[in-house]
This record gives structure tokens, C-alpha cells and sequence, in this order.
């Protein structure tokens, strides 16, 4: 049976009135697939899509990543200086390696991040994102985690969410409007 | 030496056409299943199949099992205030008349404990097994980690 680990990331007020900060506003430092450390001023000036995922699970986060492929295909060089960035919910077993076996499944624009369970905290907290350990048989765990997957606009100000069961046509028009 | 006996128990050298396979257990009928690639053996893999109910009797997808997973379990996807989880699905409902899709962001079953990384091209039998129908095999393609599904020419309707 499922036990139910404590949330990590909120000291928040949970409700979906909580935006995202202004990526300028925000304080993270993570790693990404390539083992260099990233913060959020080195995406100045790129339209941006961020989502929160784990390679261990074999269901959602594949099937976001598949989506997020396809539309970034049907944008082609349009979506060239975007920062599309999947950001890992399980540091504990998403090391930069293993997230560049796993990014490297999909289109090449996406990159993975990671860091320490405090700077995956930090950048959940910064994308009001939230997340956490459900505990399972014999020491295996699985993630609960937010599946929208963020737009900000250019100047770092949040656009808008694509919702995991959103009628996908409507996603490539989101992200467009984050391009010009 | 076990990844040889493993291949010839899975039958991982078929050809990777069968999730386009039919089969058929009384009202109902089977078909569509695939999974996709895992990054090595420690991660579960994913089982999707899509189960048609012809009869006038309700049923129910209560197990599945495979020799590929020590551990398969049948789960739904919930997205509920923005947050996706898994839960254990006890029973999937194949309501007579219509039927039920495991598919991408839905129900599905979980392939934990496999035996060997499953990899693209691979196929596996997966046994399901109906609250009255009994069980069934069918034969389950592993496509890439970034398929959404199998591409048969009758697919999706
Ligand atoms: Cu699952």
C-alpha cells in the first residue's frame, strides 16, 4: 500500500492563484544534463518552457516529453532560442547522466536539470511548482508532481500553463504567442 | 548468458508488428499493445492495450502478468489540482458495449521488477486477466521512449 511522504517544497499557501515568479525574480541554481550549473539570468531574453518530471516514471513525463518534441518540430528553427527545460522532481536518482540518457530519447532542444534535494526545493518553490515522495514496497518510491507545463515570455514574465489533459492543439498557438 | 536466456524466454528477437495482432477472448478483443524503451532494468516499464467489449456484460481487467516483470501492477494516472499521481487501479471497468483504453496518461499497467532492459524492437508476452473472461496473452511491442503509440494502419479509428 502506498504511504504518503511529506510534502518538501511548500511552505507556500497551496492554491492555483500562486503564478509562477518572473524567471529574473527567481533565486535556483540547478545542473543540467551536461553537468554545468545553471541559473535563471542565463535565460534572459529566451521565450522559455519549463516542466517538473522523473525519469522513473514510465507514463507522464515520457508522454510530456513526446508532446513537447512534436510541438517543438512543428515550430522548427521558430522555436530554435527557446529554453526548453525539464526539471527533475527525484534528484536522488536523476543524476546529470542519467538525465542525459534520458533527454537524449527526445528532440535535442530539451535539456534536463537536476541538483540537491534543497535546489530542486528552491526551484519548485520559485515556479510554485510542487512535489513529493510517495513511499512504496521494499524501499522503492514514486513522485507526485505538477504536470502543466510552464511558458514565460521572453522577459521572464509566466505566460501561461499547458495543462496535462489539455486538448494538445491548442498548445503550439500557447507557445507561439511566447515567441514574438 | 542470462540476457541469451532471457531474450529466448521474452521471444525479444520478433518482429515488431504485433501490437497490430487481434486477439480475441470471448466478447472481447485485444489489441494495440505496446511499451516503451526503459533506460536500463532498475526503472518499470509501461503496458498499453487497447480492450473492446462486444458483449452485453460488464467486465473488468483485474491482473496483469508477464515474464518480463517481477512486479506488474495496473495504475491510473490522476491529474487532480495541476499534481499527477499513480494510484493503484484494483480493477479497470471494460463496460459491455464499449471497452477501455490502457493508454499515455491514463490507466496503465506498471512493469516493476523487469527482468531485463526493454528495449526498442523487443516484444514480450503479457498475460491480462479478465473478472469473467479469464486470461488471455497477447504480445506487447516495445516501441521508442518517445512513441505515443504503435502505428497500425486501423489505429485510432
Ligand atoms: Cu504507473
Amino acid at each position: 500500500m502506498l504511504g504518503v511522504g511529506a510534502y518538501r517544497t511548500r511552505n507556500l499557501p497551496t492554491g492555483s492563484e500562486l503564478l509562477p515568479l518572473p524567471i529574473g525574480e527567481m533565486t535556483w541554481t540547478l545542473t543540467d544534463h551536461l553537468g554545468r550549473s545553471v541559473r535563471p539570468k542565463d535565460w534572459a531574453g529566451r521565450p522559455t518552457i519549463v516542466f517538473f518530471g522523473f525519469t522513473w516514471c514510465p507514463d507522464v513525463c515520457p508522454t510530456t516529453l513526446s508532446d513537447i518534441s512534436l510541438w517543438l518540430e512543428e515550430l522548427g528553427a521558430d522555436a530554435d532560442r527557446m529554453i526548453v527545460a525539464l526539471i527533475s522532481v527525484d534528484p536522488e536518482r536523476d543524476t546529470p547522466d542519467v538525465l542525459a540518457d534520458y533527454v537524449s530519447n527526445f528532440d535535442p532542444r530539451i535539456m534536463g536539470l537536476t541538483g540537491s534535494a534543497d535546489e530542486v526545493a528552491q526551484a519548485a518553490a520559485d515556479f510554485r511548482a510542487t512535489y513529493r515522495r510517495v513511499d512504496k514496497d521494499a524501499g522503492d518510491y514514486t513522485m507526485d508532481h505538477t504536470a502543466g507545463v510552464f511558458l514565460f515570455h521572453p522577459d521572464g514574465r509566466f505566460a501561461s500553463i499547458i495543462d496535462f489533459h489539455e486538448d494538445r492543439r491548442f498548445a503550439v498557438p500557447k507557445i507561439r504567442r511566447t515567441l514574438s | 548468458m542470462k540476457h541469451f536466456l532471457l531474450a529466448a524466454a521474452l521471444g525479444l528477437s520478433a518482429p515488431a508488428a504485433m501490437a497490430c495482432e487481434t486477439v480475441t477472448i470471448g466478447d472481447l478483443t485485444i489489441e494495440h499493445a505496446w511499451s516503451k524503451a526503459t533506460l536500463g532494468a532498475a526503472r518499470p516499464g509501461v503496458f498499453y492495450v487497447e480492450i473492446t467489449n462486444t458483449g452485453s456484460t460488464d467486465d473488468a481487467l483485474v491482473g496483469i502478468s508477464s515474464p518480463a516483470a517481477g512486479m506488474p501492477m495496473l495504475h491510473e494516472t490522476v491529474v487532480q489540482d495541476g499534481i499527477a499521481s499513480m494510484p493503484h487501479a484494483m480493477s479497470i471497468p471494460v463496460p459491455a458495449g464499449q471497452g477501455v483504453q490502457l493508454s499515455p496518461g491514463g490507466y496503465h499497467g506498471m512493469l516493476m521488477g523487469l527482468t531485463t532492459a526493454l528495449k526498442e524492437g523487443d516484444s514480450f508476452p503479457v498475460t491480462l486477466s479478465f473478472e469473467k473472461a479469464g486470461e488471455v496473452t497477447v504480445n506487447v511491442d516495445v516501441l521508442s521512449l518517445r512513441a505515443e503509440g504503435p502505428d497500425c494502419a486501423d489505429a485510432g479509428q
